[in-house]
């Protein structure tokens, strides 16, 4: 952010807001690369390091929120700091929930490791990776101000549906083929669903991203604009 | 209707039709008729020029707030609006101003008549050395109205228009030296409204008050917008956040920014702007 504020605490608070914000993201984005990892790797001592590290994401979820109700009571923030601090708000809220989901993720993983292997893990790895790429490049967009950036994040969301849809079909055709797969497959298609909704909390980042340097909402519309 | 109620009837009356899905739009002020239109003005304190080509509309019945660092101009401006200026010398305003689609600055303009539609309230409270009663008449006793009954009703409505009346009502007749500085503000802001004025300046009326006489103020100013104009000069941010319908945003004798309230203080147009709300002007 140029132009740097006249009230110097001020400023130090709010550059201290950015800052665990990006280390909430950091960490979250960590959590799906490990809990896909002990998934695929089938290591459930560090789907358990996961679960347990969930505490961390919460501690930082009331962190930031204490740190957020402070400024708007101490300092009536407006315009560009006002939309900042808010988007603040509302991501830490999208953060918390990508870290359960992670939890959720591990969880299922613990209780596929138990059974035999039903197939090959392809897609999932897939969707996390672009679910990942969709968090931090939601978070730099919101670092640099960068709408565009912010934009390809919402495109981006459809392939990860896709690809939901894709091994749900497939998980669908294992229980048809063979009904003693059902309890496995479920929970495939549910860590799928789970990645889906990681990509769905990094778009509401990248358009509140957009809401915070444009002033104008891009949510809840039927088509994406090709630019905002 | 208890809560029991209300539930059950949220029940049977929710409609069961659907629902266009839409966006709801970002909230527009109602926009007013203008009552002053101010076009190209210039204004000059000698040779310094104090005011660039303003050019502004001031809606009816809205609370209007003019912003901005110190010597922006935004007190000149006001002051140009009942021609308080002409009082200052050296001074000449180039432009037109019009009340009503009549230009105010017309040789044929009668200024004692302006100035008693368009009132001023200014930041130090200046009622005169007599009794709350005879501050509030003042203005009627000047063009000779003079009958009790009439003086009577004049003094009670004005007193409760500005949410005075309950406090001074059964000593009417004392110093109004006697009253505290909000008081005897809002005692100002009664003498300027006996005279049925259109449009009420204010200049910083607030900031020489506690927080509890200047939340008197400000909610007195939401409850006079419904009947008069209401231009409001501050340096307090909040405060124009807080009780106008239109900010107007001024910066070295220019105006920078208009627009709406709401609007200007979550996601103003311009970079000036921006930097002045949140504190980043040096």
């Amino acid at each position: 952010m140029a132009n740097e504020h006249t009230d110097k605490r001020y400023e130090e608070e709010l550059k201290k807001l950015r800052e665990e914000i990006l280390y909430m993201g950091g960490l979250v984005e960590d959590q799906i690369q490990k809990a896909v990892k002990a998934l695929v790797e089938r290591d459930s001592e560090l789907a358990e390091i996961i679960i347990e590290r969930d505490h961390e994401v919460n501690r930082l979820d009331v962190d930031i929120d204490d740190l957020c109700i402070r400024l708007l009571a101490l300092h009536q923030p407006a315009g560009r700091d006002l939309r900042f601090i808010t988007t603040g708000l509302k991501i830490t809220t999208d953060l918390e929930r990508i870290g359960d989901m992670a939890v959720n993720f591990c969880e299922r993983t613990l209780e596929l490791n138990q059974e035999p292997q039903l197939k090959p893990y392809i897609d999932i790895p897939r969707m996390a990776s672009i679910s990942q790429r969709m968090i931090r490049e939601s978070l730099d967009a919101f670092v640099r101000e960068d709408t565009d950036l912010a934009l390809k994040v919402c495109k981006d969301d459809q392939e990860v549906d896709d690809l939901n849809s894709q091994v749900f079909r497939e998980t669908i055709s294992f229980m048809i083929a063979d009904p003693l797969t059902i309890n496995r497959a479920m929970k495939i298609s549910s860590v799928s669903k789970y990645l889906e909704r990681i990509a769905d909390h990094a778009t509401n980042i990248a358009e509140m991203v957009i809401f915070m340097v444009k002033g104008k909402s891009i949510r809840h519309v039927k088509e994406l604009p090709s630019s905002v | 209707m208890d809560l029991q109620e209300t539930v059950e009837k949220l029940r049977t009356d929710m409609p069961a039709t659907r629902i266009e899905p839409s966006i709801p739009e970002a909230k527009i002020v109602d926009k007013s008729p203008p009552i002053f239109r101010i076009e190209n003005v210039d204004f000059y304190y000698g040779d310094n020029r104090a005011l660039k080509s303003i050019n502004l509309e001031i809606s009816e019945r809205k609370a209007t707030a003019f912003i901005g660092p110190s010597g922006c101009g935004k007190t000149t401006l006001l002051r140009c609006l009942n021609r308080m200026n002409d009082l200052v010398l050296n001074t000449r305003v180039t432009g037109n101003i019009e009340l009503d689609g009549k230009n105010i600055y017309d040789s044929s303009t009668d200024v004692i008549q302006l100035r008693r539609r368009v009132g001023m309230i200014f930041q130090k409270w200046n009622p005169f050395p007599k009794s709350i009663y005879e501050n509030v008449v003042y203005g009627l006793r000047i063009v000779g109205i003079n009958k009790r009954s009439t003086l009577d009703e004049v003094v009670e409505k004005s007193l409760r228009r500005a949410a005075l009346w309950d406090e001074v009502k059964d000593n009417l007749h004392k110093s109004a030296a006697d009253l505290s500085g909000g008081q005897q503000q809002r005692l100002c802001i009664a003498r300027a409204l006996a005279v049925e004025p259109e449009v009420l300046l204010m200049d910083e009326p607030c900031s020489a008050l506690d927080p509890i006489s200047t939340a008197k103020i400000e909610e007195l100013i939401h409850e006079l917008k419904d009947t008069f104009t209401i231009v409001i000069v501050t340096h307090n941010m909040q405060q124009a956040a807080r009780v106008s319908d239109y900010t107007a945003f001024f910066y070295l004798g220019e105006l920078i920014e208009f627009g709406e309230t709401g609007k200007l203080f979550t996601a103003p147009d311009k970079r000036q702007t921006e930097d002045y709300i949140t504190g980043r002007f040096g």
